[in-house]
């Protein structure tokens, strides 16, 4: 399965209201193609680093979503180019960088167990030869 | 006399650098809004590659400036 995260920004001109009704139908969307919804995080309204489509603020949305196929993606960013009150949007595949991470870390943690195991031999060492 | 190893900062701590972590990535821009070079930051060059794309996604959703006048 791939793991995606599709971030967009919706205009400051909308209500609450309509910003949920835009998330439910893109959601709605994403899982008629097949996706499955992990977690979508809801980060209200922002202020842009620069105005965009002479929007000052906006709010953030970003999507975790898990898929076989980018198909849910591919139809999402198609209708975020249609509609208008979208005013930025990325999608990112991230499930092989998280995968990365993952054996990354543990390797970490191998290294570190292994240097902590050498330092108290070395310690034992120390303490014998004063004895 | 024992030389201490050259290492990157960066890659000891974490692997995956975040697009949406502006304030961990105000420390990778100028004042001017700029990308800072490797050779300041002492990033390592897959790090600064890393960091280099997230700064590009942050600017792109405008969660950071291509320029601050």
């Amino acid at each position: 399965m791939r793991r995606y995260e599709v971030v967009f920004v919706l205009a400051p001109s909308l209500t609450e209201e309509e910003v949920e009704q835009m998330i439910e139908t893109f959601t709605s969307v994403a899982k008629e193609k097949g996706a499955e919804i992990i977690e979508i995080d809801r980060w209200g309204k922002r202020r842009l680093a620069f105005p965009v489509k002479k929007h000052n603020e906006g709010y953030y949305m970003v999507l975790t979503l898990e898929e076989s196929s980018g198909e849910a993606v591919f139809e999402l960013e198609r209708r975020f180019k249609v509609i208008d009150s979208v005013i930025r949007f990325l999608s990112v595949r991230i499930d092989q960088d998280l995968k990365r991470a993952e054996k990354f870390e543990t390797k970490r943690e191998a290294r570190q167990k292994r240097r902590s195991r050498q330092r108290a031999k070395e310690k034992q060492e120390a303490v014998a030869e004063q004895e | 006399m024992v030389r201490r190893r050259k290492y990157c900062k960066h890659c000891s701590g974490k692997y995956y650098f975040d697009y949406k972590d502006t304030r961990f990535l105000s420390q990778f821009i100028s004042e001017s809004g700029k990308i800072i070079p490797r050779r300041i930051t002492g990033a390592c060059a897959p790090c600064q590659r890393k960091i280099d794309t997230a700064i590009k996604r942050a600017r792109h959703l405008a969660l950071l400036p291509y320029v601050n006048r």
